[in-house]
């Protein structure tokens, strides 16, 4: 392999356990982002992708849910078998999640200030002078004007956007290797959405790490990504570079998300809409687990379990279609 | 700031006025009148008259509320009709009494009842959790009456431990004192821990769920400094609430538990003046009771602003 893995995860299932219920939230995943890589998790809401990027932080809500197999190897450690104390360390420090509400995910209590310097005091064991020091440059580096002033603030004086900033410092004030953004820009405005994804784009090249994107916007990925994973009902259905899947996609689904994007050069009444529904996390159906609202399923998508195709050497897919050399040959000749 | 504060002292005063008026004619009311309970039954109507006069009794009720009013208004709170003996210094001097049994009631409640509930939150559904929430269930449900007395056979008859009777003041005697304060102040506080360490359970366990708690674990900080530094903090203040409610309670004096173990408190006082119809002992007693109640309730309002920065008093 030319490049190094930041991250690799392997077979991951994170199940929740709700009575005789469970409900297999990550079913099996398997991925891997590259040193200095920005890659997207992409799908609908209950689709694992946020609960994939909890598992590699070891956030997983409990009590309830836990990681039932499969390995997730960061910089060469194993996460999934190393102790609560080491993981610690390396939650915040090494890997760092921003996420979605930045509304609420700041304590209303603490001063920003605090908020930015507690990883720094907490890993590095700085005092708190050179931790300010650190935190006002923090500030200063995402884009907070008037940083000394807003040090001293609460979470209330600020907007959305600037909020989200925050996030960003603390979660990039250790230095991390990989960075888990969680769907950071949903809650904002437009505008303010543009300017946190081009500050992600600058702060991953200024600390040299990766990013690991949670999200169901394809602007995003478009604007963000070089690789593209999309989620559904807990597993991969395709995994490819962020030019192929916008100009090549093969699952159903995936054809069915970019369809359901409005076009400026297409004059369309109705955008296309996927019908149904996620199927709930504990009553897969036995085969495809997007076959029910597949219009090309037949028979064997029903029967059994579908395993990932590789398509070319950075393509894969999880679908029958792509085995039948008829299908291949039609999509070609579009 | 301070305007906040002037602002909140000068609406607490139609509230004073509303008591002291519904207070005044509540005492008119109830049945039975001081003249009897001072002359005996044998007393004539002319005597009855007479001493009517001399306490100003006979006067239409809108003078002798206001005659009561202006007095109150410079201090002087009037003179015991039974005892002659003025009431002021009377309350002060007893709510010495009382207000060191709140603060001494309310250490109890607060060291048993917080730490216990911050666990009990922490393992919620767990077998601690449940065995906690029993125990809690327990101090808000046994009466107050029931433990005092409890207590005292208890340790009585079987470890031949008597309380002393008399009462010294915290700075003659601070031990001595303590002593006798210690079962009447274990009583009250255990009743007042169990219902802060159910709102402490149940709010420790609102704060843990938000978003923020998520953020400081994935910061990576030990679970100690996430609950004490980020969870605790927020969940203060629906605690503080029920803490200042209950203070407030305390300091109007405990009738029961003062009667238990005759301890001269201010809820001892108002009682024997209910009984004996020494209306500006009640009204001076109640009115005082009050002022504390609003006190508390003022500083319960500053806290909020000290631990909730979102609230300013600006």
């Amino acid at each position: 392999m030319k490049t190094e893995n930041i991250l690799e995860v392997t077979d991951l299932k994170t199940y929740f356990f709700r009575g005789k219920k469970i409900f297999k939230a990550v079913d099996g995943v398997s991925f891997h982002i590259e040193k200095g890589e920005t890659l997207c998790i992409v799908g609908e809401s209950g689709s694992g992708k946020s609960i994939t990027s909890l598992s590699i932080m070891g956030l997983i809500p409990e009590p309830g849910g836990r990681i039932e197999s499969g390995s997730i190897t960061f910089d060469g450690k194993d996460l999934t078998s190393i102790t609560k104390k080491e993981m610690m360390s390396i939650r915040g420090n090494d890997v760092s999640m921003i996420f979605q509400e930045p509304m609420t995910s700041l304590n209303p209590v603490l001063t920003i200030g605090f908020q930015v310097m507690e990883p720094l005091i907490e890993h590095r064991k700085w005092k708190k002078k050179n931790a300010k020091e650190k935190a006002i440059e923090l500030l200063n580096m995402v884009g907070i004007a008037r940083a000394d002033e807003i040090f001293h603030s609460y979470p209330h004086q600020l907007s959305g956007g600037m909020r989200q900033r925050v996030m960003i410092a603390i979660a990039i004030s250790c230095d991390p290797k990989l960075l888990i953004a969680d769907e950071p820009t949903t809650a904002l405005d437009v505008t303010i959405q543009a300017q946190i994804l081009d500050l992600l784009r600058t702060i991953k090249d200024d600390i040299d790490s990766s990013i690991l994107l949670i999200t169901h916007d394809l602007g995003v990925v478009a604007e963000m990504a070089s690789r593209v994973i999309v989620m559904y009902g807990g597993q991969i259905v395709e995994e490819a570079t962020v030019e192929e899947i916008f100009d090549f996609p093969k699952h159903p689904y995936t054809k069915g998300l970019l369809g359901s994007v409005p076009k400026l050069e297409e004059e369309r009444d109705r955008l296309i809409q996927i019908k149904g529904i996620v199927p709930s996390a504990d009553k897969y159906p036995k085969g495809c687990r997007f076959a029910p609202r597949c219009k090309f399923a037949r028979s064997e998508c029903f029967d059994n379990e579908i395993m990932l195709r590789k398509v070319n050497s950075k393509h894969f897919v999880r679908c029958v279609l792509y085995d039948d050399p008829l299908v291949k040959i039609k999509e070609e000749k579009k | 700031m301070y305007i906040f504060i002037i602002r909140r002292i000068l609406s607490i005063i139609p509230v004073l006025f509303g008591i002291t008026v519904f207070i005044f004619l509540i005492m008119h009311v109830i049945p039975g009148d001081i003249t009897s309970i001072l002359l005996g039954t044998e007393a004539t109507p002319e005597l009855k008259e007479q001493l009517k006069e001399k306490l100003g009794l006979n006067l239409p009720l809108y003078q002798q509320y206001w005659n009561w009013l202006l007095g109150v208004l410079v201090g002087d709170f009037g003179e015991s009709l039974r005892t002659g003996a003025p009431i002021l210094p009377e309350i002060l001097n007893r709510f010495t009494l009382t207000f060191e049994l709140t603060i001494f009631a309310s250490i109890i409640a607060w060291v048993i009842a917080i730490p216990l509930g911050i666990i009990a939150g922490i393992h919620r559904n767990t077998k601690t959790d449940i065995g906690l929430r029993i125990v809690s269930l327990m101090g808000v449900s046994v009466p107050n009456f029931a433990l005092a007395t409890l207590l005292i056979l208890v340790l009585s008859l079987q470890f031949n431990y008597f309380t002393p009777v008399d009462y010294v003041g915290f700075f003659e005697n601070p031990l001595k004192n303590m002593e006798r304060l210690f079962l009447p102040a274990l009583v009250l506080g255990t009743a007042m821990a169990g219902s802060i360490m159910r709102m402490t359970r149940s709010s420790i366990l609102e704060v843990l769920r938000q978003d923020f708690v998520r953020t400081a674990r994935a910061k990576g900080i030990k679970e100690r400094a996430v609950i004490f530094r980020h969870a605790f903090r927020n969940a203060m203040i629906p605690i503080l609430t029920v803490i200042g409610m209950q203070i407030g309670f305390l300091l109007g004096g405990t009738v029961i538990v003062e009667q238990i173990f005759s301890l001269p408190g201010l809820g001892q006082y108002v009682l024997t003046g209910i009984t004996q119809r020494d209306i500006p002992v009640v009204q001076g007693s109640i009115l005082f009771i009050a002022v504390m109640f609003v006190t508390i309730n003022l500083i319960v309002d500053l806290l909020y602003g000290y631990l909730n920065p979102r609230i300013s008093y600006k």
